[in-house]
């Protein structure tokens, strides 16, 4: 399925800006985008080549910021290991200890108490919504707006003071144990949800106003790297990007964990496949994640928040995967146990790398500004890629 | 009452009877040079706070708030911090070009101040074909924007520069329409008959819809032109980094950065000279009473008044809009904003012809 791509020529030799131009692919222009560029947020390397502003190739370049996250799991026990993939996918640092937690419990046959359940999903939700937060600043300052990402932030600092008061962290929450949840929700934690809830209603239609509807974006996006269904598959995209392309994805569906499945919710789909499918679907989770909170913020049963474990926690012998919706799609955990208290192997499939392999067939033939704006929809997060 | 106009002529008048007319001559070009210098370090600073005070309300912050009164120095200590800061030149530059570049832009901003009327009387050059001046004068500062980003050898440098060629020559063109609508209302292209045909109103008004659409298409051009957002593209930093100035650092970058305002400041002067009656107070008809209060007002605040209103405006647009892509840009220029305006000087020139307008 993936297209055959050229010999990437050397820049110095068909630059024209450089003296060549004989060789075959001559007036063809050389750019490294990045690793150090506004727009790629973090350390991703792209060299595309360019034929005027018309995109070509673009060529995405890894291993910026590996930090070989799955190695290093090899060494650390079944409790520790959770807490490192919080820097992978720091966007989605709680859902990803999600994923590590369920993947442990199903080794061990955990049976984790509902109203852990509850606050598990009410975190994942809340972790959704501020990297979504973040997600819709960030487009905006790619796509040439920087008033979004003030007002974006305004609303998920009241997520991130939630985290603070309940979990002692901000961002990197590491929230999780094997079984539950580390402590118990703060006292204020309903009613600082409910505030948050009653503000964000409010200016997630401000949102709107301020981007969605604007015609320059609306222009910006619309029919910009379309990635059809069958593309999007065979690229393995998962969460908003394929559910943009019309593919049925979402895990929180498909497979249900924790209380998912007692949950009114819809799974967003977009049929464009274009950017702003992509924009809309995210727009759309956040009500969708909004909707989520409200069912359970006052529904939080009584009892344990952490079912009684092992101090140390052997997982017997064989194979377990499990996986969860982040914020960017599907996030898989593979364990490979021989027995003992680290695994043997590891291996974390992260929605990101999928998503940022169909940005070539995307981009192509696009100006450079389209290829910004792509990029801004697959909302990635280059820890997530490089592990 | 002393206005602007009567300390000018009793100047000349002195320095004439002092010295006579060589010496005069001489003097007077020094002092509108200290003036224009004056103007524009003022006009940087001043501008430069006002955009970041207006960023930062528009996006629910405070803006610079330390250095100094309600951190009014901020501009100051940044120019410092400039100055005194290495100004490198990259290693495969063109060292002559890279370096005259900025200083192409900044003359050029600095030239075009000359027709403009800033009170009454108060004004450097009072050329009879004061408009034209303007539009051409302010298309060749395309040329240092192209020098800066070839004379870079980057190739971000390089797009930001074809970009903003691209675009600067392009809009140009609506610019220049929207402005001879106005000039075939008035029939002079001089500066001073210009503001004197709007005592009894402003073109805005008295000029009915066709004016009112020369005036939007005026604002979104010279929107362009300076290179703003929507239509930062010659910079847009999260797509070239910086654009045309990447390479530059220092006093270099600072006079470009200066000159981006200053042009702000002018084509907004000449907006308010064109559209919104200069320095001409605001008159309603016959109501002698509020057009006798309005009189009291000096014509440099009115001038300096509506410009900075247009500026503000332009912030406005810089703050809420996201950017258009190349292409769209061009799009809109020659499919949409080009033939509308060529129709619509075709309907004030009917107008003007049957005397239509007020």
């Amino acid at each position: 399925m993936y297209r055959q791509t050229e010999i990437l020529q050397d820049a110095t030799q068909v630059s024209p800006l450089n003296g060549g131009g004989d060789l075959e692919g001559a007036g063809d222009l050389i750019i490294n985008v990045g690793p150090q560029h506004p727009s790629t947020h973090g350390v991703l390397h792209l060299v595309i080549t360019l034929n005027g502003e018309t995109i070509k190739k673009v060529e995405p370049h890894l291993g910026y910021i590996h930090r070989s996250i799955e190695k290093m799991c090899e060494s650390l026990t079944f409790r520790q290991f959770i807490y490192v993939t919080s820097k992978m996918d720091y966007l989605s640092s709680h859902i990803n200890n999600h994923g590590c937690c369920l993947c442990v419990e199903k080794g061990l046959q955990i049976e984790v108490p509902e109203r852990a359940q509850v606050i598990r999903v009410l975190m994942d939700e809340l972790t959704r919504l501020a990297s979504h937060q973040l997600w819709w600043g960030a487009l905006g300052m790619d796509v040439g707006a920087l008033t979004p990402f003030f007002h974006a932030f305004r609303e998920r600092e009241l997520i991130n003071d939630i985290f603070e008061e309940t979990c002692g962290t901000r961002l990197t929450m590491n929230y999780m144990v094997p079984g539950g949840v580390m402590a118990d929700l703060h006292p204020n934690f309903q009613r600082r949800v409910h505030e948050f809830i009653k503000q964000f209603k409010l200016k997630i239609d401000e949102y709107d106003e301020l981007l969605t509807d604007n015609i320059i974006f609306k222009n910006r996006m619309q029919g910009v790297g379309v990635l059809s269904a069958a593309d999007a598959v065979s690229y393995g995209c998962t969460g908003p990007v394929a559910r943009g392309s019309n593919v049925v994805c979402d895990i929180r569906k498909l497979y249900p964990y924790e209380v998912y499945n007692k949950l009114q919710f819809d799974e967003v789909i977009e049929t464009g496949g274009d950017c702003y499918a992509r924009y809309m679907v995210r727009m759309k989770e956040m009500r969708q994640s909004l909707s989520i909170i409200e069912q359970l913020i006052d529904q939080v049963p009584e009892g344990e928040f952490q079912a009684k474990t092992k101090a140390v926690l052997k997982l017997p012998k064989g194979e377990y995967y499990s996986r969860v919706e982040t914020a960017r799609g599907e996030f898989g955990v593979y364990i490979v146990s021989e027995g003992g208290t680290t695994p043997y192997r590891i291996k974390f499939r992260s929605p990101g790398f999928s998503n940022l392999s169909a940005l070539d067939h995307m981009a192509r033939g696009g100006k450079i500004g389209d290829l910004i704006a792509i990029m801004g929809s697959l909302d990635l997060v280059i820890p997530d890629i490089d592990r | 009452m002393p206005s602007l106009e009567n300390i000018t002529d009793d100047l000349d008048v002195w320095l004439y009877q002092q010295f006579g007319a060589t010496a005069t001559f001489l003097i007077e070009s020094v002092l509108i040079a200290l003036l224009a210098i004056g103007l524009f370090s003022i006009l940087g600073l001043v501008l430069i706070m006002m955009e970041r005070k207006v960023s930062a309300y528009m996006q629910v912050r405070l803006g610079p708030n330390r250095v100094g009164p309600k951190g009014m120095f901020q501009t100051v200590a940044d120019t410092l911090k400039l100055i005194v800061k290495e100004g490198m030149t990259p290693d495969g530059a063109d060292k002559f070009l890279f370096n005259l570049a900025p200083f192409i832009v900044m003359i050029i901003a600095m030239v075009i101040l000359a027709p403009l009327a800033f009170s009454k009387g108060f004004q450097i050059w009072d050329i009879n074909i004061g408009v034209l001046f303007i539009t051409a004068v302010s298309s060749v500062s395309v040329i240092g924007i192209l020098m800066a980003g070839w004379a870079s050898n980057n190739k971000y440098s390089l797009l930001g520069a074809m970009r903003s060629g691209a675009q600067i020559v392009s809009y140009e063109l609506s610019a220049g329409l929207s402005v001879i609508a106005i000039v075939v209302l008035t029939g002079s292209l001089r500066i001073s008959d210009i503001v004197a045909s709007q005592e009894n109103g402003w073109w805005l008004f008295k000029g009915h819809i066709p004016v009112l659409i020369a005036f939007v298409i005026f604002i979104i051009a010279i929107t362009a032109e300076t290179n703003r957002a929507p239509f930062d593209l010659a910079e847009a930093e999260s797509e070239l980094t910086a654009g045309f100035h990447t390479e530059y650092s220092g006093m270099k970058f600072a006079l470009f950065f200066l000159a981006e305002y200053v042009n702000i400041f002018i084509v907004c002067a000449v907006g308010a000279t064109l559209f919104l009656g200069g320095w001409m107070p605001l008159h309603f008809g016959s109501n002698t009473q509020f057009n006798h209060v309005m009189d009291y007002i000096p014509g440099i605040v009115w001038f300096m008044g509506k410009t900075f209103f247009l500026i503000f405006v332009i912030m406005w647009f810089r703050w809420t809009f996201p950017r258009l892509r190349i292409d769209q840009l061009l799009n809109l220029e020659w499919k949409y904003l080009l033939p509308i305006s060529l129709f619509n000087l075709l309907l004030v020139t009917l107008m003007a012809i049957m005397g239509w307008h007020f």
